[in-house]
């Protein structure tokens, strides 16, 4: 499940023609968008581009004025309830860190692995397979010696890993990211990039940044988003070139 | 050896308390008078429901006011039952005082106490499963789902001294000394000690129930939503199914209580169903402590012994006295009286670490050692591929 076939390309995510708008602002004007299985995909854009309103389309939070969006081949967004989205495959980290303060690490994790499972098995213990998964996980995250310690006293950058954490023990096919690395120190900010990297061979990524550092570093293939419709899309590299690019984000910095 | 003694502790500091509870009520009859014997009973009724509401405030976060509501069905279920038994072959007395020449087809299965209890038991679960569907489809949440509870309460309790002949009115269900459980009179001490047992076992099956449940997954998907309810629908979860279960249960073993009630007190009326009890119901598990259980039942009996204390010694003023406390409390111990406790403890415990026993444990308490970045290296994924870990 968590090892995608390269060979043969499909897309794991289409946004066809979306159109949001608030009060006759267009958060997203006529957007197409999409992401093949097994990318890692950042999405950038200067403020107010419309990257978060593409991801509250993408899980169905918001729903499109027009357009349609298409998760795994045949899945219509639009038609989904949040948690049967999520029990398809299709997760989301919003950008503000929302692990449960209360439990500890390790019960945060223990708390999202069974949710495919019918409520009342939430009564029994975990299988070994689901432990092992934790375990797994924590490595991967690095929080395997702070598994006893109260979610709530976690550093900031220390909560989003657990929440991504959180995501991955429940193998989705599409994972989404907003800001992740938003407050992080370099230091967590590139471990939190390495930690994209090695997640990315499992699942397809979308990374929403803000943080250009972040995206050179870590970033192959970037789209760019400018009032709510795609500017450019391509190698990090050539995207960084980009005149109309350029233009954007130093046009704003000193508006 | 040293993580023996250590999860000995543990186990003792978990069942020490309620170990202590059980003697004591498991001794209470051969020391209380039998006045002062049924007062507990009725007591340990109370505690019961409040077991419930922390269950589903506490740790669900859902505050009801539809407790009482529950209470009172469960009372009423069994009360029937009593009712019949006492009447003998006659219908019961207030029906024949208002003009009813038969039983009502609905009293007539409650001749049955298999029914009796199953009915009483499985319709405020129901009620309370249908409702809290409804509600928490629509995402009915925090002060909106407590005023409807309470609004069903109201009515309910209303409706019930409405129908006078079907009920038994204002009075409720009462005269009840001539029924006979398994051979004894009702009012026998026999009966009186059986059902006080009863009462003390099924507070502490609750108990262990609710710990059950809320040290498994289900409870900490429980607490989970009463922090952030989005969050969890967002991991895959539907909020619905789980608050729907929860409140049922709370429901459920309200009715339970309601049930021990009647036999231990004698009587069953719309006051003791409606929206005051409710809400007192609610200031016991506040005041021993939310989502500790153990907090739910002391608050239960300290309120009610309390009340009773005050009422027998200052018959005027009573009142005022519980009124202080439950302010008192409230501004001194937002978190019940065990909430309290615990957190002294765990200060006293971190000082204690701090001076005496690991200088450098200290350290680790102080919120900003948890800024330093783990030395952990993240194994790439060729490494966990050899590892055979996917």
């Amino acid at each position: 499940m968590n090892v995608q076939t390269h060979n043969r390309p499909e897309k794991i995510l289409d946004v066809q023609n979306v159109t949001v708008s608030f009060d006759g602002f267009k958060a997203l004007d006529g957007l197409d968008f999409s992401i093949q299985k097994g990318e890692l995909r950042f999405v950038i854009g200067p403020n107010g581009a419309g990257k978060t309103t593409l991801l509250d389309v993408a899980t169905g939070k918001t729903r499109p004025a027009s357009g349609k969006v298409i998760f795994n081949g045949g899945v219509d967004v639009a038609h989904e309830m949040e948690h049967t989205l999520v029990r398809k495959g299709l997760s989301r980290k919003f950008q503000t860190p929302s692990v449960f303060g209360s439990l500890s690490v390790y019960e945060n994790l223990e708390a999202t692995v069974g949710f495919n499972d019918p409520t009342l098995s939430l009564l029994r213990g975990l299988t070994r397979e689901e432990e092992a998964l934790i375990h797994d996980t924590l490595a991967l995250i690095g929080l395997m010696d702070r598994m006893q310690v109260k979610a709530g006293i976690l550093a900031h950058g220390e909560k989003q890993w657990l929440e991504i954490g959180m995501l991955l023990v429940q193998k989705p096919s599409l994972l989404l990211l907003d800001e992740p690395v938003a407050g992080m120190t370099r230091q967590e900010r590139n471990r939190t990039g390495e930690l994209l990297q090695s997640i990315a061979h499992r699942c397809s990524v979308v990374v929403v940044e803000h943080d250009m550092e972040f995206v050179r570093n870590f970033a192959k293939t970037v789209t760019v988003l400018h009032l709510g419709q795609m500017l450019c899309e391509g190698a990090v590299e050539d995207v960084q070139r980009d005149e109309r690019v350029v233009k954007v984000y130093l046009g704003r910095a000193h508006a | 050896m040293k993580a023996k003694e250590k999860l000995s502790f543990a186990l003792l500091r978990h069942w020490g308390p309620v170990l202590l509870l059980a003697v004591i009520f498991l001794l209470a009859p051969q020391v209380l008078t039998e006045f002062r014997l049924s007062q507990l009973g009725k007591f340990l009724t109370f505690a019961i429901v409040a077991v419930g509401l922390d269950l589903i405030w506490g740790y669900g976060g859902m505050l009801s006011l539809g407790q009482g509501l529950f209470f009172g069905l469960g009372a009423y279920g069994f009360a029937m039952y009593l009712k019949l038994q006492a009447s003998g072959d006659k219908i019961p007395d207030f029906m024949f005082w208002s003009g009813l020449k038969s039983l009502p087809w609905f009293w007539q299965p409650f001749q049955t106490p298999l029914f009796a209890i199953v009915a009483a038991l499985i319709i405020p679960a129901l009620l309370a499963g249908v409702l809290g569907y409804f509600l928490f489809r629509s995402r009915v949440q925090g002060v909106y789902f407590s005023i409807i509870t309470q609004a069903l309460t109201l009515l309910t309790s209303i409706w019930f001294i409405g129908q006078q002949a079907y009920t038994g009115g204002t009075n409720g269900i009462t005269n009840l000394g001539s029924a006979k459980v398994f051979g004894y009179s009702l009012l026998s001490s026999q009966a009186q000690h059986g059902f006080y047992y009863l009462t003390a076992f099924c507070l502490l099956g609750v108990y262990i129930l609710g710990r059950w449940l809320t040290s498994s997954r289900f409870g900490r998907l429980l607490v989970a939503l009463r922090d952030d309810e989005s969050r969890v629908r967002f991991l895959g979860y539907d909020p619905v199914v789980i608050k729907t279960l929860v409140f049922a249960l709370s429901a459920m073993i309200a009715a339970l209580a309601g049930m021990l009630f009647v036999p231990q007190v004698g009587i069953i009326s719309p006051s003791s169903m409606g929206v005051v009890p409710s809400i007192e119901m609610v200031v016991w598990v506040a005041l021993g402590g939310r989502s500790t259980l153990l907090g739910a039942i002391l608050g239960a009996l300290a309120v009610n012994y309390g009340k009773s204390f005050f009422s027998e010694s200052y018959p005027d003023i009573w009142q005022t006295f519980l009124g202080l406390l439950f302010i008192g409390s409230v501004l001194f111990f937002p978190t019940g009286v065990l909430g309290a406790l615990k957190s002294a403890t765990a200060r006293l415990r971190t000082l204690a670490a701090f001076w005496v026993v690991r200088p450098g444990l200290a350290e680790s308490h102080k919120p900003r050692a948890t800024h330093a970045l783990p030395e952990v290296v993240l194994p790439t994924m060729s490494q966990r591929v050899e590892g055979g870990s996917s």
